[in-house]
């Protein structure tokens, strides 16, 4: 059996170490050594981006990551976006638009959507729908999401002003 | 998953001696998104993976006069944010912006893309094209072999137990060239390429003939494939629908596709032949205009 | 039966019938959870000592297993427990017991561990529990089968042939067979079912035009994004206790119940938040394992299904051969329909072919009909519910007819639709007769729709419509809910809420108490905390729970007029409730709010009491408009356009409502245009991943314009109809119609996916003369 190793890194601005096998995914360690439930397995194949994470900014699956390649690096989870007793412009947004039916899909979609924003904070209605393709909704058909997502960048636009 | 070994070298030399050592039971791991899969399907069952990110010549990113410089763990989401790559290789870009989706071309590398040597893979088409060659290290020392050559077959390549791929050099471009790459998929993201064909072309002064071009194609055989015959065809003729035509024609001939859950034979051999022209087309605008334009078709 | 306080308007506006709440968009209940990551799900358990189990699965498709040795299994470090069918008990003698036409448990059991033959690639035969996954993944590798294959047979016509591979030695046809064929021989046909109206002979002898066609479907799965997982604890004291996702914790309760031969109150069954269903999570496939290694190792163990397992071993739905024969006059009118429809069952019988033969011509007036239908087994997984189950492969068939014969005749397919729908009145072919249903009114928003109205310019495009029917469902739905000193509710269900069903459900509930949605706290609870409520499946939910919050609403609104009476010291007769005023004589008035403030100090605790089963859930109607680009050297099919009207009897939540209909829609879509499996020779599916099962991305698809159309249901008292299945069943014919009227060629088998345009393309082309 390989040792375990040590892994020190930044999740949601907090310093963590956690102990992993090799073969453990971030996925796996997220949700079963950190009890961090809110990243959802939909596939493990990297095909419907349930799992998605953000690794140094960027969105990845974090299904295809091994736990061991994060040493020093920073991730941010769903549990993070929510400021304090708030929530995230593309939380609200998701809740107002009903752009949720089981939610299973729901924190990858914001992951993803989060790194959207920040990268272009004025999508067009299909550079949304191109950068969110990654990930699977087998509810909605998509409409109320597209939708979401450009409530929340109207929104933080507004704020901005 | 498999249980294996994990190291992360901070040197080419030490790698190579990571999998040397590990007498063919160990893989590089760049970008995971195949490799990591691989395992949990126990496609591959490796007892270590050597994880290559940390070491310098395999993050090199460089343009310029000589041509340009692509170490082997790049990942695809720093070809797309280079201006100056989708400008003069952007077939490359092209191929780097359709890789899976976002969450992919975050990880995923060129050189993965090349060394899991998928006959579907999209990387490939555009590197055969835009004629890049592999710098390989290995424990007898340093290779170079064509992309052409590189893929032996369906995932196989020249590879050697404990040989690295540690670069891909590409030839600079001349002037009035142009390149694309685009598949066939059956949704618009998110699918392994039906047919892919990556074509690079150098025009004339006017604009109006060819000097030279270079077709590949993927998913129509074992292995990407030099459209050798195709490519032939463009050079010296005018830039018209003849031309077009029988470069198409001669592609389609050399396709020898199969037929599974992507497609059949039949729809292969034919798109080969309409996606060999209507990529040749987007090629022929960019040599002409000098302008990429977007990337993802 | 109850009474409705409201009147009632057969109106298509909203607006008209005075509610508070019903009709508004409050934020659902369970929202922040969902979006924040806190809800738990069936795989966010974790229990202490907790062991986790894998499951090894057949690699063929058809074989007699000869020998299953575990023993070097067992000994792997880290193994705790390894179990097959033989560890399972013998439930042959509860067949009948436990039947009532829902589950068979005998194959029910073999289905969860294979007996004495594999019938599917993926059929699981052994399962492992471990202290991890990983441990438990590397035992069944050393699990040793000793399998003696045999030939598949993967085809519903030719699994129906003589001669050909047969799946169950002592299964014989049952239904309506013919004497000939009913000698005692095995087969692979479970069951035939006919129905008949009119005189079908007649009825084609009047027809100016009669067109007859076969349409293939391929087998499609529902396609949720949770994989099935099951943790179950078998206490020292007999007590099992299982945290799963599913559609219906009692269901779940009484197949457990079964399959381990325990009484049901030895059960509790605590429902999960559910990563979509769609009709696929209703029976169990890992839990009763889970269960048995619990009870050999005294620990809770915990399975996850993979993705390649869900879509191979879990029940898709059917595949199917659909022969549909329509006689029209030449003015349109419907003389005669005769319809034939095979469906795969897959592994075991039981497909939704019943309800593939009544949905087959319910949108229309066929005064002649018959039907055939035949429940056909398969070395396919076995099939399960998927959205209308049933309906969408036989709309396919009619609606692609229809649409022939409106090009034939020259006829407008919507007035087609107006002269020959469905309604008030009308008796299907299988009998029952409807009440006010509203299929003309879907035909006819589709028909003053923007869309429709507008004109479709360019090559290689066209536009096409169908229709749908779905039955729904009521059954049974029990609910409780507690008054609280600050004049809120919280409401205990028991339906699992896949869709928004918490805020539906509560709104009905503050709808009746004169409250707002957000003083109702909704809690979905477990199999010992609630009556007996059926699977959230049928589109019943909205419907059979929410009349059971209804009735909770009425039971409470009686106590509070007693409760005011008591403070009056009035008689209670004179007391009223209304729109969430108390009142009583000599002008003494409450709001609920000052009322509830008052409960404790008054007397007892308030709590209200709802149960329901009724069945007339009001069938639901669909109508849809697609605009489709056709890539004439690809065979692409791109959508630019897409309009769905539907009858929802009343609108709860408008935007669930239109979410449940985008979202069917796009399952629709997805079944229309690529997804399939595929299989080899030798029964193998070559796509059991999200990668190659393609289900539509959101880059493949346009904003899904759903148009609400409310014809009220008499049968519930806020006229609500089921909503969730109906727009899954024209988005195939509609596209088919489509592509059509952008190419000229009529798709008869689905999926129509670019390889399979391009060869009618090619071969239209090629007859012709004008071949490439």
């Amino acid at each position: 059996m390989a040792k375990k190793q040590v892994v020190s890194t930044t999740i949601n601005g907090q310093q963590e170490e956690f102990l992993c096998e090799p073969r453990q995914t971030l996925l796996e360690v997220l949700r079963d050594v950190l009890d961090m439930t809110g990243t959802k397995e939909g596939c493990s194949n990297g095909n419907c981006g349930a799992c998605t994470v953000l690794l140094n900014g960027r969105p990845i699956d974090s299904c295809l990551v091994l736990a061991v390649e994060v040493e020093g690096a920073e991730i941010e989870t769903i549990e993070g976006v929510a400021p304090a007793g708030g929530l995230h412009p593309l939380q609200t947004a998701f809740l107002e638009q009903a752009a949720l039916q089981c939610g299973i899909c729901t924190p990858g979609f914001i992951m993803q959507a989060k790194a959207l924003l920040e990268q272009k904070p004025n999508p067009t209605e299909r550079e949304i729908r191109f950068y969110l393709a990654g990930n699977l909704c087998r509810c909605t058909g998509y409409d109320k999401i597209v939708r979401a997502v450009q409530q929340a960048a109207t929104a933080q636009q507004e704020v901005q002003v | 998953m498999r249980d294996f070994d994990y190291a992360a070298p901070e040197s080419v030399q030490q790698a190579v001696q990571l999998l040397s050592q590990a007498n063919g039971s160990g893989r590089p791991l760049a970008g995971g998104t195949d490799l990591i899969d691989q395992v949990r399907m126990r496609r591959h069952e490796p007892d270590l993976i050597v994880d290559i990110k940390r070491i310098p010549e395999l993050n090199v990113l460089e343009i310029g006069a000589d041509g340009f410089r692509l170490g082997a763990a790049v990942p695809c989401w720093k070809i797309t944010s280079n201006e100056d790559i989708s400008r003069q290789y952007t077939a490359l870009g092209d191929s780097c912006s359709i890789i899976g989706g976002v969450q992919i071309q975050n990880r995923a590398s060129v050189g993965g893309n090349l060394c899991n040597s998928g006959p579907a893979a999209d990387s490939i088409p555009s590197l055969i094209a835009l004629e890049a060659v592999c710098v390989i290290m290995g424990p007898d020392g340093q290779r170079e072999v064509p992309v052409a050559e590189f893929c032996t077959g369906p995932s196989t390549n020249v590879l050697k137990p404990g040989e690295l791929l540690v670069e891909l050099r590409f030839p600079p471009r001349p002037a009035h060239s142009g390149s694309h790459y685009r598949r066939f998929i059956p949704r618009n993201e998110m699918d392994i390429a039906v047919v892919g064909v990556g074509v690079s072309v150098v025009l004339d002064e006017s604009g109006e003939n060819f000097v030279s071009g270079r077709i590949s194609l993927g998913a129509v055989a074992a292995k990407p494939l030099f459209a050798e015959e195709a490519s032939s065809l463009l050079a010296g003729r005018p830039v018209n629908d003849e031309t077009l035509a029988a470069a198409a024609a001669a592609a389609r001939a050399i396709a020898t596709p199969i037929d599974d859950m992507r497609g059949t034979v039949e729809f292969r051999q034919h798109v080969t032949g309409v996606l060999t022209e209507r990529v040749l087309q987007r090629a022929i605008e960019r040599a002409r205009s000098g302008e990429p334009g977007s990337l993802h078709p | 039966m109850a009474t409705v306080d409201k009147p009632q308007s057969a109106t298509a506006d909203a607006g008209a019938r005075d509610y508070k709440v019903i009709g508004t968009r409050p934020i659902r209940h369970d929202g922040v959870d969902k979006v924040t990551g806190r809800a738990r799900y069936g795989a966010d358990i974790a229990l202490t000592g907790m062991l986790h189990g894998a499951v090894l699965r057949s690699p063929h498709a058809h074989a007699k297993i000869l020998s299953i040795d575990t023993s070097a299994a067992k000994k792997l470090p880290g193994v705790r427990a390894v179990v097959t069918h033989a560890d399972l008990p013998d439930v042959a003698s509860k067949v009948a017991d436990l039947g009532e036409g829902m589950f068979d448990l005998r194959d029910l059991s073999r289905n969860v561990l294979a007996h004495d033959k594999v019938l599917y690639r993926g059929h699981a035969v052994a399962a492992v529990a471990a202290d991890n996954v990983h441990i438990a993944d590397e035992a069944l590798r050393l699990i040793e089968v000793k399998y003696e294959v045999l030939t598949p047979v993967m085809d519903v016509v030719e699994a129906m042939q003589d001669g050909a591979p047969i799946l169950h030695d002592d299964l014989r046809t049952e239904g309506f067979v013919s004497s000939d064929d009913a000698a005692d021989k095995p087969t692979n046909i479970a069951k035939v079912f006919l129905h008949e109206k009119g005189n079908l002979e007649q009825g084609f002898a009047e027809a100016d035009l009669v067109i007859e066609r076969e349409i293939r479907t391929a087998t499609v799965h529902q396609g949720y994004i949770e994989p099935h997982n099951a943790t179950v604890h078998w206490n020292a004291d007999g007590q099992i206790t299982c945290w799963i996702s599913t559609q219906g914790s009692f269901v779940v309760r009484e197949q457990l119940a079964g399959l381990l031969q325990v009484p049901v109150s030895r059960v509790r069954v605590i429902p999960m938040e559910i990563g979509g269903g769609f009709g696929g999570k209703i029976p169990v496939y890992m839990a009763p394992a889970a269960a048995i290694m619990s009870k050999m190792t005294g620990r809770p163990v915990k399975m996850i299904m993979d993705r390649a397992a869900v879509l191979e071993a879990t029940g898709p739905t059917p595949g199917s051969c659909v022969r549909v024969k329509l006689g029209v006059k030449s003015d349109g009118t419907i003389v005669a329909g005769d319809a034939w429809i095979a469906f795969e069952a897959g592994a075991f019988p039981g497909s939704p072919v019943p309800a593939g033969c009544m949905c087959v011509f319910a949108c229309y007036d066929v005064p002649n009909g018959r039907v055939q239908g035949f429940d056909v087994v398969l070395n396919r997984p076995a099939t399960k519910a998927y959205r209308a189950p049933g309906a969408t492969q036989v709309a396919m068939a009619t609606e692609t007819v229809i649409d022939e014969i409106c090009e034939q005749l020259k006829l407008d397919p919507l007035e087609f639709r107006l002269k020959n729908g469905a309604r008030e009145g009308t008796r299907r072919v299988d009998g029952p007769v409807f009440a006010r249903i509203g299929m003309l009114e879907t035909v006819k928003a589709i028909r003053d729709s923007e869309h429709w109205q507008s004109t479709l310019d360019g090559k290689w495009r066209g536009r096409g419509v169908a229709s749908g029917y779905w039955f729904n469902a009521g059954l049974k739905s029990a609910v409780t809910a507690s008054v609280n000193a600050d004049g809120r509710v919280s409401m205990l269900e028991g339906s699992t809420d896949i869709g928004g069903s918490r805020a539906s459900i509560s709104m009905m509930l503050a709808e009746t108490l004169g409250i707002g949605a957000e003083d109702i706290t909704p809690a979905v609870v477990d199999t010992d905390s609630i009556g007996y409520t059926d699977v959230t499946g049928g589109s019943r939910v909205t419907y059979a729970t929410g009349w059971a919050a209804y009735e909770a609403g009425l039971d409470i609104q009686r106590q509070m007029c007693e409760r005011a009476a008591s403070i009056w010291d009035c008689d209670s007769k004179d007391v009223t409730f209304a729109a969430g005023t108390i009142s009583g004589p000599e002008g003494k008035s409450f709001s609920f709010k000052e009322l509830a403030q008052k409960v404790q100090s008054s007397g007892d605790p308030v709590i209200g009491r709802g149960v329901s089963d009724h069945n007339e859930p009001g069938g639901a109607f669909a109508t849809h408009c697609v605009d489709v680009e056709v890539d004439p050297e690809t065979g692409k099919v791109t959508i630019l356009r897409y309009t769905a009207a539907q009858d929802v009897g009343t609108a709860i939540h408008p935007a669930y409502v239109e979410g449940q209909i985008q979202g069917g829609t796009v399952q629709g879509i997805g079944w229309a245009i690529n997804e399939e499996y595929f299989y080899d020779k030798e029964g193998r599916m070559r796509n059991a991943s999200l990668l190659d099962y393609r289900m539509p991305t959101c880059y493949d698809l346009p904003m899904i314009d759903a148009l609400i159309v409310e014809v009220p249901n008499p049968g519930h008292p806020y006229g609500v109809r089921g909503v969730g299945e109906v727009p899954i069943v024209p988005p195939p014919a509609a596209l088919a119609n489509a592509i059509h009227a952008a190419t000229g060629i009529r798709m008869t088998s689905l999926p129509m996916s670019p390889p399979k345009v391009l060869h009618e393309l090619l071969k239209a082309r090629a007859a012709s003369g004008n071949g490439k």
